[in-house]
């Protein structure tokens, strides 16, 4: 069984490689890009794009949710983002000699290029130097697809607790029934094994809230990602500023609570000769932000890593341009997806984990 | 590099949401959740404890139970030993008891029987006499109804006298 899964995998590993080749060759330059199809999904966006479908005039048809766009630019301004996706198309050719377009509004004096905002000149253009814009951005405080998610995940994971919570109301003492027989093992396991296992039985319990939130915050928004259609697909735990601002409250609370004997060991490790304790200071210093640097991008990474393997292994039928090539990449394709169901709930065992050890190894009172 | 560039939009409004989920979470959810769980396990090991304790007062009451019995048993067995003892004794004081009694009857009865008997025989002797007392008037008086009989005796009583 694994003998065949791996020779199906090295199989795909070599047609991945190899895939460039075949598709430059290909004639026409209607080859589907597949490399800015990943980056698209990947990346943040400030609409919802769902489906492209060829119109009757043979012009490309996008349907997407139009998403409100909130800009600190002298004053708030808020207006829906379909203002910008259906302004004026302005092509340009970028520094490869490539043919680029980017989108302008003019009555609003905004363009977006490449899912960024900028101010237009005076021309009402916007002005590129090495292939980058150099107009004024605004503070972007918009609503964006990941935003959309963000807030869509935290509302469906507070109403599908609150049922699972509900069930308890009605009778305290019974085993859990229905959605808290879910749920439950989830909060004991982090409870037990992770918070009083790497924090200790003393001081768990003030670190339960958040450690509880990020495991299932990060999981069910791993798992919203998996989902291919609106409101799934958003890729934000694998976007830098969201896995960003969580392992930012692990290293505060990790500095917050951290007591003296934990500073002691950073800028006066015992046990070691004074010319030592000198040299580590700085060494163990830079560990208060390294650990949750590893934290923000290990969730990243793997996350980000998933969404362009399995979009990677789709694209294969368009560039080599025959659908023939699904019936490897499509196997290929569902094993990695199930592979990811696994992925999104150890990422976020593992940042849930990781922090505990980091506060736990904060607060503790002996070495 | 737009990938790992943070976006300042997504970073606040990650910080914002993240923080009242936490705090929404933690009062409707988490509080509520951890209380029941933890309300169901110190019920579960009270209830536990509440077994081996109960199991123990069983264990310990089964043996006095049985050391009772025992003990009931043996007093029974004293009991049944003292009574038949008693009853043995009584029967046996009964006997003598009754036996002296008896002995009693006949000793009294031998001796009123005696007394009788001998009443009897000193009436018996007084009526006698008495009888023989008639008699001898009865035959003097014949005697001497005449004057020769009253010579006769005369001479007779005579003789006896001088022959003394």
């Amino acid at each position: 069984m694994l003998n065949t899964t791996l020779k199906a995998f090295i199989w795909s590993l070599v047609l991945l490689v190899a895939a460039p080749v075949f598709s430059s060759e290909s004639e026409d330059g209607e080859t589907t890009d597949v490399n800015e199809m990943i980056m698209h999904h990947v990346k943040d966006a400030h609409e919802w794009h769902i489906l492209t479908i060829e119109g009757d005039d043979g012009h490309e048809k996008h349907i997407s949710v139009p998403l409100p766009i909130i800009l600190i630019d002298g004053g708030l301004k808020v207006f829906l983002s379909s203002e910008l996706y259906h302004g004026e198309h302005v092509e340009f050719t970028n520094t490869k000699g490539e043919k680029e377009h980017y989108l302008v509004n003019e009555d609003l004096g905004y363009g977006l290029y490449h899912e960024k905002i900028y101010k237009l000149n005076q021309a009402g253009r916007l002005t590129f130097e090495h292939g980058h814009p150099t107009n004024a951005k605004p503070l972007d405080f918009s609503i964006t697809k990941n935003v959309f998610a963000l807030i869509f995940s935290a509302i469906l994971l507070f109403v599908l607790l609150k049922a699972a919570v509900n069930t308890y109301k009605k009778d305290g003492m019974a085993p859990p029934k229905g959605l808290a027989k879910f749920i439950e093992p989830f909060v004991v396991y982090i409870r037990d094994d992770i918070a009083k296992e790497n924090i200790g039985e003393a001081k768990y319990k003030r670190f339960m809230p958040f450690l509880l939130t990020v495991f299932f915050f990060i999981w069910v928004n791993n798992l919203l990602g998996l989902i291919p259609v609106f409101p799934g697909g958003a890729n934000l735990t694998g976007n830098i500023s969201f896995t960003l601002v969580l392992a930012f409250f692990t290293m505060i609370l990790t500095i917050v609570s951290g007591n003296k004997h934990y500073w002691g060991h950073i800028f006066w490790m015992p046990g070691v000769p004074v010319p030592m304790k000198i040299f580590m200071a700085p060494i163990e210093l830079l560990g208060v932000f390294t650990k949750p640097f590893a934290l923000m991008v290990r969730l990243f990474a793997n996350i980000t890593a998933g969404h362009i393997i399995i979009l990677s292994l789709v694209g294969i039928i368009f560039t080599f341009q025959s659908a023939a090539w699904g019936f490897l990449s499509v196997p290929m394709a569902l094993f990695i997806n199930v592979l990811e169901l696994l992925v999104a709930f150890l990422q976020a065992f593992i940042f849930t984990m990781l922090s505990a050890l980091f506060i736990g190894a904060a607060v503790s009172e002996h070495h | 590099m737009d990938l790992v560039t943070p976006d300042i939009g997504l970073i606040f409004w990650t910080g914002l949401v993240f923080l009242l989920l936490m705090f929404v979470l933690t009062k409707f959810i988490w509080k509520p959740l951890m209380g029941a769980v933890n309300n169901r396990e110190e019920n579960i090991q009270e209830a536990l404890d509440m077994a081996k304790k109960t199991k123990a007062e069983m264990q310990e009451l089964q043996t006095k139970n049985e050391n009772l019995l025992k003990e009931a048993r043996v007093e029974r067995d004293q009991m049944i030993k003292e009574a038949k003892e008693t009853s043995n004794q009584m029967i046996e004081d009964a006997k003598g008891k009754s036996k002296t009694e008896a002995d009693k009857i006949i000793e009294n009865a031998r001796a009123s029987i005696e007394s009788e008997k001998n009443a009897a025989i000193t009436e018996l002797k007084t009526q006698v006499a008495t009888v023989a007392l008639e008699i001898a008037e009865k035959v003097i008086r014949e005697e001497l109804s005449s004057d020769e009989n009253q010579k006769q005796l005369a001479s007779k009583l005579a003789d006896d006298i001088s022959l003394n």
